[in-house]
């Protein structure tokens, strides 16, 4: 028996984006509403209900799938927004839904039950009971696994589920638990769970403070650079603190993930298909000229970041 | 039956006697109603308390206190140990923390803890459609959701105590002292309240607690207590900190009966817990960071 390629997952932040990553090849693109439903909810981002209408139709004429991630947790104030996108993405003939709230999963397993219902990220669905769980009950198809996971344990719980995995490949590495993280609320009120955005852009200041740049994040500083270094973004779990005993990076380095190297690990290992971060990144993720085959190391290496790495540990 | 007081899990890594001493004395002397018990932050952790749960409980029982068995936050491997703790040698209600421990309970009555993302009143009726008998709300729900919820099912509010703010597979108290997760020698024994971050301009944020990090302030929400109670919320939660814990239940209490007004009860509090400011930002909405009553 031969094991399927792996299929390649591209964020998709504006028709254009999905355009382009059609036409270089991906297998699915994933995308969202421009609203609170969905984790990346920025400025001049994201779909409209025609945009989505256009976006399928240029997508399924060339044989490319669309997923619509409706991964945050509807408020309690206003359920039916997250309703209404479910809704509108089935009858827009979405291929998938990229749901995190149970809820919003037994609604959606409820009134769209030939919808294929893929688990986010944010449901941090890192054991094998967990996306059991979420199989059983809402009838999942396939689990996106945390970040943090290495190929070791990704081989272990793919084996172990009977739905499909799908790993993220690069982009940012979250290296607390998705979905289960407040450090950005604590700082500005807002975060992916109640606002669809982690450290949010409205929050940050860069400025000069004695020959060094300052990057702050709310009221509080995250980091300072010396001139020659390249300053990064002030996310909480990548910032440089002091304990009594130690200054600098306590939880992670500002680096991303990139798992190149790790294609045909992960391809033995069963997983189903790899997701490429980025909906957010203006320009989208840079594509290649050209249509090549799925899950070939085309995606660059940003400068400084480590290769094949998917966890440090400590 | 009126608001239930509880106590949550330890989250900090005490010292076995520090522990069971501490147990002994809410036992004998808390007002509490129930007591969340087990370790919950650290697998490593675990069997340090092993031997000493069951008098615990048994003392914590014997008083008239509930005792939930809390499971781990990150279960990574624990699942057998939960079965165990839960079924073993003491049967004990077990508050689900993760998701995969709430597909483990599905079917019997078990509790929900606040590491479980219940914002809105469809998830919270799945979980009780499924046998919670009690849900803890996530740490960042506002007060217009809380009123939703509480008007939908029995929820729990976390109303004192250092915020859990994060988890992660990595030991950030490890690589503080350069060490690796599987050879850590236990160094988060030395910081009972977990260890003090600051920013690089010497302003307190947040603690490290072994994987877990934790807000620097604790959430008082002592002064809404008249609110929450008019929500309908049904348990009110205290998150272990090292202090005087039954004074901060007894304060609580007071104010629960009505014999303490909220500024009194607010001052006695700073009193009790004079290292950590208080905040409320959560509660209204805003930065977690940020206290908003004026009682300070």
């Amino acid at each position: 028996m031969t094991t399927p390629a792996l299929e390649v997952v591209a964020p998709a932040g504006t028709l254009a984006a999905l355009r382009a990553a059609v036409e270089a090849g991906a297998d699915a693109v994933y995308c969202g509403f421009r609203d609170a439903t969905n984790a990346r909810n920025f400025p001049g981002l994201n779909f409209s209900r025609d945009d989505l209408r256009e976006g399928i139709a240029f997508a399924h004429g060339r044989g490319v799938r669309v997923f619509l991630a409706i991964n945050t947790f509807p408020a309690a104030t206003a359920p039916a927004l997250w309703r209404q996108a479910v809704d509108d993405a089935a009858r827009l003939g979405v291929d998938a839904l990229i749901l995190a709230d149970i809820g919003l999963l037994d609604y959606a397993s409820t009134r769209h039950p030939d919808v294929r219902r893929h688990l986010s990220v944010q449901a941090s669905a890192a054991t094998a009971e967990a996306i059991t769980y979420y199989a059983e009950a809402f009838g999942v198809r396939r689990v996106v696994l945390p970040r943090v996971l290495a190929i070791p344990e990704i081989t272990i719980l793919t084996n172990a589920v009977t739905v499909e995995t799908e790993v993220f490949a690069y982009g940012g590495l979250c290296v607390m638990a998705e979905g289960r993280c407040h450090l950005s609320s604590y700082v500005t009120g807002q975060s992916p769970n109640t606002h669809s955005v982690c450290s949010p852009a409205s929050h940050v200041r860069y400025e000069q403070r004695a020959g060094r740049l300052v990057s702050r994040l709310g009221a509080f500083t995250i980091n300072t650079f010396a001139p020659e270094e390249s300053a990064g973004y002030p996310t909480l779990c990548k910032g440089r603190f002091k304990t009594r005993d130690r200054t600098g990076y306590l939880f992670e380095e500002p680096v991303s993930l990139n798992v190149i190297d790790l294609l045909p690990a992960l391809k033995a290992a069963g997983v189903r298909a790899i997701k490429i971060e980025g909906r957010q990144r203006v320009g989208g993720p840079m594509w290649p000229r050209s249509r090549q085959p799925s899950a070939t190391p085309w995606m660059p290496r940003p400068q400084g970041t480590p290769a094949g790495r998917t966890r440090w540990r400590t | 039956m009126g608001v239930h007081l509880t106590l949550g899990p330890v989250l900090y890594n005490w010292p076995a006697s520090m522990r069971r001493d501490f147990y002994f004395r809410i036992a004998d002397e808390a007002p509490l109603d129930t007591v969340y018990v087990g370790e919950v932050v650290c697998a490593k952790r675990a069997p340090l308390f092993d031997s000493y749960w069951p008098e615990v409980i048994e003392r914590l029982q014997a008083a008239g206190k509930t005792v939930v068995h809390a499971s781990p936050i990150l279960a990574t491997g624990q699942e057998g140990r939960l079965r165990a703790m839960g079924a073993r040698d003491f049967p004990l209600p077990v508050e689900a923390n993760d998701v995969g421990a709430i597909g483990m309970l599905r079917g019997r009555p078990h509790y929900v803890g606040p590491f479980v993302n219940v914002y809105n009143p469809d998830t919270l009726a799945v979980l009780v459609r499924q046998g919670a008998v009690r849900v803890c709300l996530p740490v960042d729900v506002p007060h217009q959701a809380l009123a939703v919820l509480a008007g939908a099912g029995a929820v729990e509010v976390s109303v004192f105590g250092r915020v859990p703010l994060s988890i992660s597979a990595r030991c950030y108290h490890a690589r503080v002292h350069g060490l690796h997760k599987d050879s850590c020698r236990y160094v988060c024994e030395q910081d009972p309240d977990g260890l003090d971050v600051t920013t690089l301009d010497q302003e307190p944020l947040m603690a490290i607690n072994g994987v877990q990090t934790l807000s620097h302030a604790a959430v008082n929400l002592v002064h809404v207590v008249a609110d929450l109670v008019r929500m309908g919320v049904g348990a009110m939660r205290l998150w272990p900190q090292a202090v005087d814990m039954t004074a901060v239940a007894q304060v609580f209490r007071a104010v629960l009966k009505g014999r303490e007004d909220a500024a009194a009860a607010w001052h006695r509090l700073r009193t009790l817990v004079p290292h950590l400011p208080f905040v409320d930002g959560f509660f209204h909405g805003v930065e977690g960071c940020t206290l908003v009553a004026d009682h300070a």
